[in-house]
């Protein structure tokens, strides 16, 4: 397995009628999950919010790929 | 400044109603002759509705203000025999190209693909588009439309609507059947009837300069992020006719606008983005802020609100004007069709229910957009950047970045007004969506799918070969020509001659069966307003019937 790069926002059993509406609603619920938060606590959450991916995702494979790619580059 | 147009002033010409002994009475009343109110104009006297149109101007639009015309927008004005002149005026784009820190790092076509007659946008100053638009209303008989009168006061009534207006000889009386509220953003006749349009407002101002130049860019829209002439905020250079282009520049909220506006603050920012030797002239500039509101409904009672007066966008993804020609896309064949007494007055409750819908999808994108574009804290800056960063190399990145989401036809597809599906089809032309185009051929001129419908429900009745059609279905047809509500078939076949009094065309690319998910016997029934309402594998005169029936509020 190789890291996704593609788009692939996506909710089961619902239809977008534009390419760009799933990622964009995603986008969305990101910024509103951090919505008045102070600096510290905004850090917490994206702490907490990869953690909970990466568990998700599981194969080391896979989160050494996006480990390496967020690294570079800055 | 330098002026490449001067607006016309109209005259303003006493009417005998001001001289009448008793209120004149009129079918139907516009407010407003901007480009919504025109367009809703020329659909109904089109329709055969006589229409009064009232403006308290005696010119077309001051400045160029909305300027990017989208495809569907254009398929509105075409059918009402106004796009050709805007199509050969504007400048014609479908590239978009986002810059980060002066690299480009994302490019997009919007229209890919061969086989539309309407191009994806055309960038045009609202005062041509407003030219051509009374152009057109001159033609009309009857449509009539009165410069410098301004309605001040305003009364719903039960069975009519009342108003007052003032002229420069003083003032007078009309009452009307229906009213259409098309008077912009500030809505007077929203105040006099107490109504609201809430929302929220954005805390960012934004510089337009429209400048005339000579310069080799594409016509493409060019956005950029924090670019190096204009650190940590952001551009926009669009092209327009007449060599002038649309700068636009992120202000912050903390700028002055009456100092940011004065050409001696404007020109250098200009020179900064164009460079030191290209040489322009300052035409038009102007500071704004926005906000996204909407009314909470669109009609009360015998008052019909559309575009702005009904719901407010920020401009990025040009969802102002063209939303509000869809408004009155929606809403004229309801009218028509209620005026006629063929459908309930409920009929115009869904103008309401569908473009609240489309208003909400709109407000949503333009509002994400703008969130993405100005972010409001720290933590949405450095998401965004990183979005802009990562998209060097990563395709999903790059399908983030949001520098607006340009105006496209709403799927209607909560609409009360479909007929649910009962057949299996892939593709996208659900109930509620907008027929998509398709070259065609006929005996005739025909060239274009989308010219034949529009204006009366039409059904589309796909074959592969016309000649093998049985006559008792040919007589079918027949009959739903004559129905209350008349429905126009016409055959859409990859080959075969014409049939005995229904209009066929040849689909020899086999693009429009491809982009109907078509096969013998495949049946779309089309709204007036170019919309799928129903669909079929097979033709059954009951069923389409009932979909009309459906679609009319008539069940």
């Amino acid at each position: 397995m190789t890291l996704q790069t593609e788009s692939n926002f996506h909710q089961p059993g619902k239809r977008f009628f534009r390419r760009y509406s799933a990622g964009d609603a995603f986008y969305e619920a990101l910024i509103e999950m951090h919505r008045d938060l102070s600096d510290e606590q905004s850090a917490k959450a994206n702490a907490k919010l990869i953690l909970l991916l990466a568990n998700h995702i599981g194969d080391l494979n896979i989160l050494r790929q996006a480990l390496e790619k967020a690294r570079s580059e800055l | 400044m330098f002026q490449t147009h001067e607006n016309l002033r109209y005259e303003y010409r006493r009417s005998p109603d001001q001289d009448a002994p008793a209120t004149i009475h009129h079918p139907l009343i516009v407010i407003g002759a901007g480009p919504v109110g025109m367009t809703a104009a020329i659909d109904a006297a089109q329709q055969g509705i006589p229409v009064l149109v009232l403006d308290e101007e005696n010119t077309v639009s001051i400045g160029s203000r909305a300027v990017c015309y989208s495809k569907r927008a254009l398929e509105i004005l075409d059918r009402l025999g106004c796009a050709r002149p805007m199509i050969a005026k504007g400048v014609t784009w479908n590239v978009g190209k986002v810059f980060f820190r002066d690299e480009l790092v994302m490019q997009f076509d919007l229209l890919p693909e061969a086989g539309h007659k309407i191009p994806a946008f055309i960038n045009l100053q609202q005062y041509y588009l407003e030219e051509y638009l009374i152009g057109r209303m001159d033609e009309l008989d009857n449509l009539e439309l009165r410069w410098k009168n301004r309605v001040t006061a305003v009364e719903n009534g039960v069975d009519q609507v009342t108003l007052t207006i003032a002229t420069p000889e003083g003032d007078y009386p009309l009452s009307c059947d229906w009213l259409i509220v098309a008077d912009g953003a500030n809505s007077p006749t929203r105040e006099y009837l107490g109504l609201e349009s809430s929302g929220q407002w954005f805390l960012d101002r934004f510089l337009i300069a429209d400048v005339v130049m000579k310069a080799g860019f594409p016509p493409e829209r060019w956005f950029s992020f924090d670019p190096s002439y204009h650190r940590g905020r952001s551009t926009l250079l669009h092209r327009q006719p007449d060599d002038i282009w649309r700068l636009d520049f992120q202000l912050g909220w903390e700028a002055d606008p009456e100092e940011e506006k004065k050409p001696e603050n404007v020109i250098p920012r200009v020179r900064a983005m164009l460079g030191e030797d290209t040489e322009f002239e300052l035409e038009w500039c102007s500071v704004y802020t926005f906000r996204c509101r909407r009314m909470a409904k669109f009609r009360h009672g015998r008052a019909l609100f559309i575009g702005d007066a009904a719901h407010q966008v920020s401009p990025f993804g040009a969802r102002g004007a063209n939303s509000g020609i869809q408004d009155s896309d929606n809403l004229i064949w309801k009218l028509q069709l209620v005026m006629a007494g063929k459908a309930p007055e409920r009929l115009l409750d869904s103008y309401s229910d569908e473009r609240v819908f489309a208003a909400d999808e709109n407000i949503m994108n333009s509002t994400r957009s703008t969130d993405f574009i100005t972010p409001k804290s720290g933590v949405s800056r450095t998401f965004r950047d990183a979005v802009l960063e990562l998209s060097r190399n990563e395709p999903f990145a790059r399908a983030l970045i949001n520098s607006g989401r340009l105006s496209d036809a709403t799927f209607l597809t909560e609409s009360p007004l479909n007929t649910t599906d009962r057949d299996e089809f892939a593709g996208d032309m659900f109930p509620g969506a907008v027929m998509l185009d398709a070259p065609i051929e006929g005996t005739g001129r025909e060239r274009w799918l989308i010219e034949l419908a529009g204006n009366r429900f039409t059904l589309l009745y796909f074959i592969d070969d016309a000649a093998s059609i049985d006559p008792l279905l040919l007589q079918a047809f027949q009959a739903l020509s004559e129905n209350a509500i008349p429905v126009r078939t016409i055959i859409v076949a990859g080959r075969g001659g014409a049939s005995q009094g229904i209009q066929t065309v040849i689909d020899a690319q086999g693009i429009a069966k491809k982009r109907y998910d078509a096969i013998d016997g495949t049946s779309y029934l089309l709204r007036p307003d170019q919309h799928i309402t129903a669909r079929w594998r097979g033709f059954d005169h009951d069923r389409v019937i009932s979909a009309v029936e459906t679609a009319t509020a008539n069940c």
